[in-house]
C-alpha cells in the first residue's frame, strides 16, 4: 500500500474574532501523563484488601431462567460472596433518572445489569462472584449452575415485528405517543413526525427515488475495559471508581438498582479511554457494590473484550426505507422514510433521533417520518457517536446521490439549492439558527481534494463519492468550579470526564475570558461529590457547554476578584476596571497574578462557580469527500484518499478537533466495510474479539485530511458548536457512493465488506453472461 | 484460567518424558500466542506447558551444508525473515512469516506452533507443504518424519500422538530457477485470519514450468496440497493460461464453509484468484524479480 | 535430572526498565497481569488479551511482545522494558513529545502500547518510510485518532531522532 503524506489541516474562517488562548494549540494538560503510563484509567485503580469480581452469562440469546445453584461456587476456596438478580433491589415499576439519568424502567436498568427472569441475548449477566483473585473468580463463576429454558431467539428486527413473533417482553405494550397498544409486542415504541403535505410534495416531483437500506449492528470498540472497583465505609456509605462518560449518571443508576440514598454513593471518576457514547450507562458498579456490599471487602471488577462485544451496548443494526422527490429545478419537494431499529433486549433504541437526522441536511418542508423501537435478542443498544444518525443519512444521502445522477445536477450543486440554513424548520424541530452547513458544501467545493483529478491508470476502478452529515448536538446541564492559588493560577474543578482533551478546551475558554494563560488554568475532572451536577461526555456537548460553565465560573471569579480588591485597596468596587489581566482603579493597578497574591494575604477565598444548561445547541454538520479503488477480483474496497470537512463553529483547540474530525472517519470507515456483529442461528455472538470484529488498523486507511469551517454559534461565548459526534455520519454513504463511481453497482447494506461486494459483481456478471 | 504447572525442559529426551507422563493434558508451549489464549478462552484444557524455547534443537535456524535448511519447531516468525540466508530460499515461508498476527505476535509466535495448532487457515502451512517441507518428531519410541501436508488431520487436529513433539522442519533446497509466494486474502489488511490463503513454488527451465506445487489454507479441515494442480503447469508455459488451469483446479479442490470470516461462493472464487496470484509472485521470484509479501 | 515441574507460587527474577526485580506469579499468570497486580505497572493496559490491540505492549530481550500472550514465569532472566521505563532520567522520550506536539493521542489509553511499538521500530529501524510505520503499527489499535497524527508523530520522532528535527 503506498500512502502519500499530505499537508496539514486546513481551517476556513467565517468570522473575524481573533483570541489569545482559544484557537491555539497548546500541549494539553494531562498530556504528560498520558505518554509516560502515569495516567490511571478504571482498571489502575486498587484499593488495599481488594478482591476481584466475574461475572456467569447466559449461553443463550433467549432463555427462561428456571434456577440458579451457587452452592459449587460459593465452596471453592476464596470465594467470598455470590449474588444474583436477588441481591439487587426489587425495581418494581419505578422508573430510574428522570434528573440524573435518561428516564427508563427500573426493572429494565437492572434487569440489563443482571438477568431477572429470563436471559435476553447472549452473555446477559445472571449471577457473580467475588474472589480472592481474577482467576479463582473466573473459576467460580463457571461454577454456577443455571436451569435454563431455552426459547427461540429473535434477531431480526422485521422478523421481531410480524404476527406471531416470540415476545421477549410479555407486559411489553407498544407506546404510541403515550398510549400503550391492547397487546404486547416487540415493538416497544412507535415514533412518528409530520411536517407539511407529503403526498402534495411528491405530486410536485419530476423524479422520485425510493429505496431500501439495512445495516449490521456495530460497537463502539473503545479499547479500555469496562471497569468497576466498590468500597463500603463503615457508616453505610459507598464509594465507587469506574471510567465512564458520566460519573453523576453512573451515581444515579447504582443508588436506584440498589436502592441507596444517592447521598451515599460517591462516584471517583478515573481517565476514561475512549466511550463513543458505549459507557454513558453502568452494566459492573452495581455489581461490583453488591458483592463488596456482601463480601465486606473492596471489589475490582474488569470486563473481559469477548463480554464486552457479547452484553455491553452495541449500537443498533436494523432497517431504513428513504423516498425523496425533487422538481426538475433540482428542488426537494417531498421525504418519506421509515426506520426499524434494534433495541437489544430491552426498549430504547436511538431510532427516534434518526428519524429526526435522516433528512436534516436539506430545507424539506413536506416530510413523514416514522420509526420503530423494536427489541431482539441481542444486547441493549446504545448511542454510538451521532447515535441514530449514521444509520439514518447512510439511507437518505445515498438517495441524494442518486437523485443527483439522474437529474444530472452535480451533487455539491444540489446541496447548495437544498441546503438547510438559518431559519430552516428541522423535522420535529426547532428551526435552526445558525448553522454551517453551506459553507461546508462551499469549502468542499473549494477543495484541493475535490478540484483534483483521481487518475484512473488502465485496469483499476476507482470513484469519489461526496456525503453530508447533520448531528444535532446537545446543551444539557454543566458544572465548574474555579479556585484561585495564592500564585495566581487557578484549579479549574468539572464534572466532565476527558476522554481527548477536553480538560484543554474548557480551560482555554476559561483562560480567555480572564485573559490568563493556558497553563495558569489547572483542570481537574472531579467526583460527584466536589462539583456541581454534570451531564455526560456525550452529544458533543463538552466544549460547548462545560466551557459555558467556564466562561460563568472565570466571570464569577472576575466579579469576586474586583470585589476582594476593592478591599484591599478601600475604593468602590464599581472603580475598579479589569483589562489585559490587570486590576486598575484611582492609580492602583495589579496584575491578576498579583491580585492573587494580594488576595491572599488578605484571607480572601475566591471561589468562582457556575452552573450552565444552555438552552440553544449548535448544530453540526460535514461534508466528507471519499477515494476509493474496488478490487473487482476479490471485492476489497480500499480507501485511496478522504477529506473531512466540519462547521465547528470556532474551533477551541484545533490540532483536537482535527482529532475528531479524523477518528470519527475512521470509525465510518470501518462501520461501512467490516464491522458488524455475526450470529449464527441460536443468536450467540461468534465474533466476540477484537480478531474477528474488525475495527480499521493503521493499513487499514490513508491519513485523513481535514477542513476546519468556522460558522461561530451564537448560543456560545467563543462560538463553540461541538465537534465529537458528526463526523461518523457521512463516512458509509460517501464510500457506497464513490464505490458505485468505481464499478456501478448501488450497495445499500453495510457492511460492504468484501464478500457482499464481490457478490453483487459476480451476480452482474453472471446476469451478462446469462 | 484454570490452574497449570510449567516446565521449562532443555532437553528433548526430557520434554518427551514429561509429555508422556501427562498425556494429553501437556503440550508444548513455543511462542504461546495461540496455546495461551485458548487455554485461557477454555478452548483447550492444557493443565502443563512445556516450554519449548530452552530446548537447543528447537530453537536452531539454519540452512545445512547440502542446501537444505533445519528450522527449529519454536524459532519465532521474525528470526525466520531476520535471517538473510534462509529467507532467500524460502520466500513464501517469508511471506507468511511477515503476515501472520501483528509486529508484537512475530516476536514470538513460531513457525512450529502455527503448524502444531493445526488451524485451517494457518499461514505458514501452505509455504511449509510447497517448500516441501518434513517435520522431525520425537516421541517417547523414537523419532518418525512425516511430509507438512501429511501433519494435519483435522481443524486442531494433527499425527503427533501423546508423548510426541515437533522438533523440527527440514525444507529441501530450492532446485535452481526456483521461486515461491504466499499470500492470503484478508477483509483487512493486517491482523485477520485468513479468509482464503494460497501458496505456489515454481521451478522454471526457460520460460516452462519445469516442477510446481500449491497449497491453499481457510477452504477445507486442513491446509490443502493441491498437487494436481502442481502437475498440471508441467510442461506448461508460464504464463497467465497456465495460471488459469491451475487456479481452477484449486477452486475445484475447495471444500469450504460459511463463517464470519467469508461464505463459500466468495472463498472459492478466492482459492482461484489467490492461485492465479500466487503463482504470478512465484514466477516471478523464479525470474529474480522483487515482490512484496502478501499485501 | 528431570526438569522440575512448576506448581503454585513460582519466584521469578527479571530485569525490568533496567532495575532487577523478582515476583511470585502462578503458571496461569500472564506477564501483563503481573506487571499491573503485583507489580502496580499499570502503563500496559489490557485491551483484549488475546494479542489483537496491542495496548499491553512491552519490549521482551529487544522484542516487541503483547505482554498479555506471555507467562509471567517465561520472563524469568528476561529483560523487559515497558512504558513506565521509556522516558529517561532527562525527561521524555522523543516519541513522547512528538504525541503531545502532534496530539497524537486522545483518551491516551492505547497510547503506551503505540509509544513501546513506534520504539521498538525506531531501536530497529531509524529511518522508515510511513508504510514501514502503518506495518508496525498495525497490531496496534487506536479507536479515537484515525491514526493519522500518530503516523505523523512518529515520523517526526524518527526524523527528530536522527537529527533533522
Amino acid at each position: 500500500m503506498a500512502v502519500e503524506t499530505r499537508e496539514e489541516a486546513v481551517t476556513i474562517k467565517h468570522h473575524s474574532v481573533d483570541y489569545s488562548v482559544v484557537g491555539t494549540r497548546p500541549i494539553r494538560h494531562d498530556g504528560v501523563d498520558k505518554v509516560t503510563g502515569a495516567a490511571r484509567y478504571g482498571a489502575d485503580v486498587s484499593q488495599p484488601g481488594q478482591i476481584y469480581g466475574a461475572v456467569t452469562r447466559s449461553p443463550h440469546a433467549h432463555a427462561r431462567i428456571r434456577s440458579i445453584d451457587t452452592s459449587k461456587a460459593e465452596a471453592l476456596p476464596g470465594v467470598h460472596a455470590v449474588i444474583t438478580s436477588a441481591d439487587l433491589a426489587d425495581p418494581g415499576e419505578k422508573v430510574t433518572g428522570g434528573g440524573e439519568a435518561t428516564a427508563v424502567p427500573l426493572k429494565h436498568k437492572s434487569g440489563n445489569v443482571m438477568a431477572r427472569g429470563k436471559a435476553l441475548y447472549h452473555g446477559h449477566a445472571v449471577a457473580a462472584v467475588a474472589a480472592i483473585d481474577a482467576h479463582t473468580a473466573g473459576e467460580a463463576a463457571a461454577l454456577i449452575d443455571v436451569d435454563y429454558e431455552v426459547l427461540p431467539p429473535v434477531m431480526d428486527v422485521l422478523e421481531a415485528m410480524k404476527p406471531g413473533a416470540t415476545l421477549l417482553h410479555d407486559d411489553l405494550h407498544t407506546d404510541i405517543a403515550g398510549e400503550a397498544s391492547a397487546e404486547p409486542s416487540n415493538v416497544a415504541a412507535k415514533f412518528l413526525f409530520e411536517e407539511g403535505d407529503v403526498e402534495a410534495g411528491f405530486a410536485e416531483a419530476a423524479v422520485v427515488v425510493e429505496r431500501e437500506f439495512t445495516f449490521a449492528t456495530v460497537h463502539q470498540g473503545y479499547i479500555e475495559n469496562h471497569n468497576a472497583l466498590a468500597l463500603w465505609h463503615g457508616d453505610g456509605e459507598l464509594t465507587v471508581w469506574c471510567s465512564s462518560q458520566g460519573h453523576f449518571t453512573i451515581r444515579a443508576e447504582v443508588a436506584d438498582i440498589l436502592d441507596v440514598p444517592i447521598s451515599k454513593v460517591k462516584v471517583i471518576p478515573t481517565e476514561i479511554g475512549g466511550g463513543f457514547g458505549g459507557k454513558t450507562t453502568c452494566y459492573l458498579e452495581p455489581l461490583a457494590a453488591a458483592l463488596a456490599r456482601k463480601a465486606g471487602r473492596p471489589v475490582k471488577m474488569t470486563m473481559a473484550r469477548a463480554d464486552i462485544l457479547k452484553a455491553t451496548g452495541p449500537t443498533p443494526g436494523g432497517y431504513v426505507r428513504v423516498k425523496m422527490g425533487v422538481d426538475s429545478d433540482g428542488k426537494l419537494t417531498a421525504g418519506e422514510a421509515y426506520m426499524a431499529f434494534e433495541a437489544g433486549g430491552y426498549p430504547g433504541s436511538v431510532v427516534a433521533a434518526g428519524c429526526m437526522c435522516v433528512f436534516a441536511p436539506y430545507n424539506l418542508t413536506n416530510v413523514k417520518i416514522e420509526g420503530d423501537d423494536v427489541v431482539v435478542n441481542r444486547p441493549k443498544t446504545h448511542a454510538y457517536r451521532a447515535p441514530g444518525a449514521t444509520q439514518a443519512e447512510f439511507a437518505s444521502e445515498t438517495v441524494v446521490d442518486e437523485i443527483c445522477e439522474q437529474l444530472g445536477i452535480d451533487v455539491l450543486d444540489f446541496r447548495t439549492l437544498n441546503s438547510a440554513e438559518e431559519g430552516t424548520w428541522r423535522a420535529g424541530g426547532p428551526a435552526y439558527g445558525r448553522i454551517g452547513h453551506k459553507e461546508c458544501v462551499e469549502a468542499a467545493r473549494g477543495s484541493e481534494h475535490w478540484n483534483s483529478t483521481l487518475e484512473k491508470p488502465a485496469g483499476t476502478y476507482r470513484g469519489r463519492g461526496v456525503a453530508s452529515g447533520f448531528w444535532f448536538n446537545i446543551g444539557f446541564t454543566s458544572s465548574a468550579i474555579a479556585r484561585l492559588n495564592p500564585d495566581g493560577t487557578v484549579t479549574l474543578l468539572e464534572g466532565s470526564p476527558d476522554i481527548g482533551g477536553t480538560r484543554s478546551s474548557i480551560a482555554m475558554q476559561f483562560a480567555e475570558t480572564l485573559g490568563i494563560g493556558f497553563d495558569d488554568v489547572i483542570p481537574m475532572v472531579v467526583d460527584t461529590d466536589s462539583v456541581g451536577y454534570t451531564d455526560v461526555t456525550g452529544g458533543s456537548r463538552v466544549t460547548f457547554a462545560t466551557g459555558y460553565a467556564a466562561h460563568e465560573a472565570a466571570n464569577d471569579m472576575r466579579k469576586q476578584m474586583i470585589e476582594g480588591m476593592a478591599d484591599v485597596w478601600d475604593v468602590a468596587a464599581d472603580s475598579i476596571t479589569y483589562e489585559n489581566a490587570t486590576f486598575t482603579a484611582n492609580g492602583e493597578s495589579a496584575t491578576f497574578k498579583e491580585a492573587a497574591h494580594l488576595l491572599n494575604e488578605d484571607t480572601q477565598q475566591i471561589i468562582g462557580k457556575a452552573t450552565v444548561t444552555p438552552e440553544k445547541e449548535g448544530n453540526a454538520f460535514a461534508v466528507h469527500i471519499a477515494d476509493v479503488e474496488v478490487d473487482v477480483e476479490t471485492g476489497k474496497v480500499t480507501v485511496l484518499r478522504y477529506t473531512a470537512i466540519q462547521d465547528a463553529g470556532v474551533a477551541i483547540y484545533p490540532p483536537y478537533v482535527e482529532g475528531q474530525m479524523q477518528g470519527g472517519a475512521v470509525q465510518g470507515i470501518g462501520w461501512a466495510f467490516n464491522e458488524e456483529y455475526f450470529y449464527d442461528d441460536d443468536g450467540r455472538l461468534r465474533n466476540a474479539t477484537l480478531l474477528d470484529y474488525r475495527m480499521p488498523t493503521t493499513l487499514d486507511v490513508p491519513m485523513i485530511e481535514t477542513i476546519i469551517v468556522e460558522v461561530p454559534h451564537p448560543g456560545s461565548p467563543f462560538g463553540v458548536r461541538g465537534v465529537g459526534e458528526v463526523p461518523i455520519v457521512p463516512p458509509p454513504a460517501a464510500l457506497a457512493i464513490a464505490i458505485y463511481d468505481a464499478v456501478g453497482i448501488r450497495y445499500r447494506d453495510l457492511p460492504m465488506s468484501p464478500h457482499r461486494v464481490y457478490a453483487e459483481l459476480a451476480a452482474r456478471q453472471n446476469g451478462a453472461e446469462a | 484460567m484454570h490452574a497449570i504447572s510449567y516446565a521449562a525442559p532443555t532437553t528433548v529426551a526430557d520434554a518427551v518424558s514429561i509429555l508422556a507422563e501427562h498425556g494429553a493434558n501437556a503440550r508444548m508451549l513455543a511462542g504461546g500466542t495461540d496455546l495461551i489464549v485458548q487455554v485461557r478462552e477454555k478452548l483447550r484444557d492444557t493443565t502443563v506447558f512445556v516450554d519449548a524455547k530452552h530446548i537447543p534443537d528447537l530453537m536452531q535456524l539454519s540452512v545445512n551444508a547440502d542446501g537444505s535448511a533445519t528450522l527449529g519447531a519454536a524459532v519465532a516468525c521474525h528470526q525466520i525473515y531476520g535471517d538473510d540466508a534462509f529467507s532467500a530460499q524460502y520466500p513464501a515461508l517469508v511471506d507468511a512469516c511477515q503476515i501472520i498476527g501483528s509486529t508484537g505476535i512475530q516476536g514470538r509466535a513460531s513457525v512450529g506452533g502455527n503448524l502444531c495448532n493445526s488451524g485451517p487457515a494457518g499461514d505458514t502451512i501452505p509455504p511449509l507443504i510447497v517448500h516441501g517441507a518434513v517435520a522431525n518428531i520425537a516421541g517417547a519410541n523414537g523419532g518418525r518424519t512425516v511430509a507438512v501436508e501429511d501433519f494435519c488431520t483435522g481443524p486442531s487436529q494433527n499425527v503427533l500422538g501423546d508423548g510426541e513433539l515437533l522438533v523440527s522442519l527440514t525444507l529441501p533446497k530450492p532446485a535452481a530457477g526456483s521461486g515461491s509466494h504466499y499470500l492470503r486474502f484478508i477483509p483487512r489488511n493486517e491482523m485477520d485470519i485468513a479468509e482464503v490463503g494460497a501458496g505456489a513454488a515454481v521451478t522454471l527451465d526457460g520460460d516452462t514450468i519445469a516442477a510446481a506445487r500449491i497449497s491453499i489454507g481457510a477452504v477445507a479441515p486442513t491446509p490443502l496440497f493441491v498437487a494436481e494442480a502442481g502437475e498440471a503447469l508441467i510442461g506448461q508455459t508460464a504464463g497467465e493460461a497456465a495460471y488459469e488451469i491451475a487456479a481452477n483446479i484449486a477452486r475445484d479442490a475447495a471444500t469450504p464453509i460459511n463463517d464470519m470470516r467469508g461464505t463459500i461462493a466468495h472463498r472459492k472464487h478466492l482459492s482461484f484468484v489467490l492461485t492465479q496470484r500466487a503463482l504470478r509472485g512465484a514466477v516471478a521470484r523464479a525470474r529474480g524479480m522483487e515482490v512484496g509479501h502478501g499485501h | 535430572m528431570a526438569t522440575e515441574i512448576l506448581s503454585g507460587k513460582v519466584h521469578v527474577n527479571t530485569t525490568i526498565n533496567g532495575e532487577s526485580t523478582d515476583f511470585l506469579a502462578e503458571p496461569r499468570e500472564s506477564l501483563l497481569e503481573v506487571l499491573r497486580e503485583t507489580l502496580g505497572l499499570t502503563g500496559a493496559k489490557e485491551g483484549c488479551n488475546d494479542g489483537n490491540c496491542g495496548a499491553c505492549n512491552v519490549i521482551m530481550d529487544g522484542r516487541l511482545v503483547n505482554s498479555c500472550c506471555v507467562l509471567a514465569v517465561e520472563a524469568s532472566g528476561a529483560d523487559v522494558t515497558t512504558i513506565e521505563g521509556i522516558a529517561g532520567p532527562s525527561g521524555l522520550h522523543p516519541l513522547q513529545e512528538k504525541f503531545l506536539e502532534h496530539a497524537a493521542l486522545q483518551c491516551g489509553v492505547c497510547t503506551p502500547g503505540f509509544l513501546v511499538s513506534a520504539k521498538a521500530m525506531l531501536d530497529e529501524n531509524p529511518n522508515p518510510t510511513e508504510d514501514e510505520v502503518r506495518w508496525w503499527l498495525a497490531g496496534n489499535l487506536c479507536r479515537c485518532t484515525g491514526y493519522d497524527k500518530i503516523v505523523r508523530a512518529v515520523l517526526d520522532a524518527a526524523a527528530s531522532m536522527r537529527g533533522e528535527g
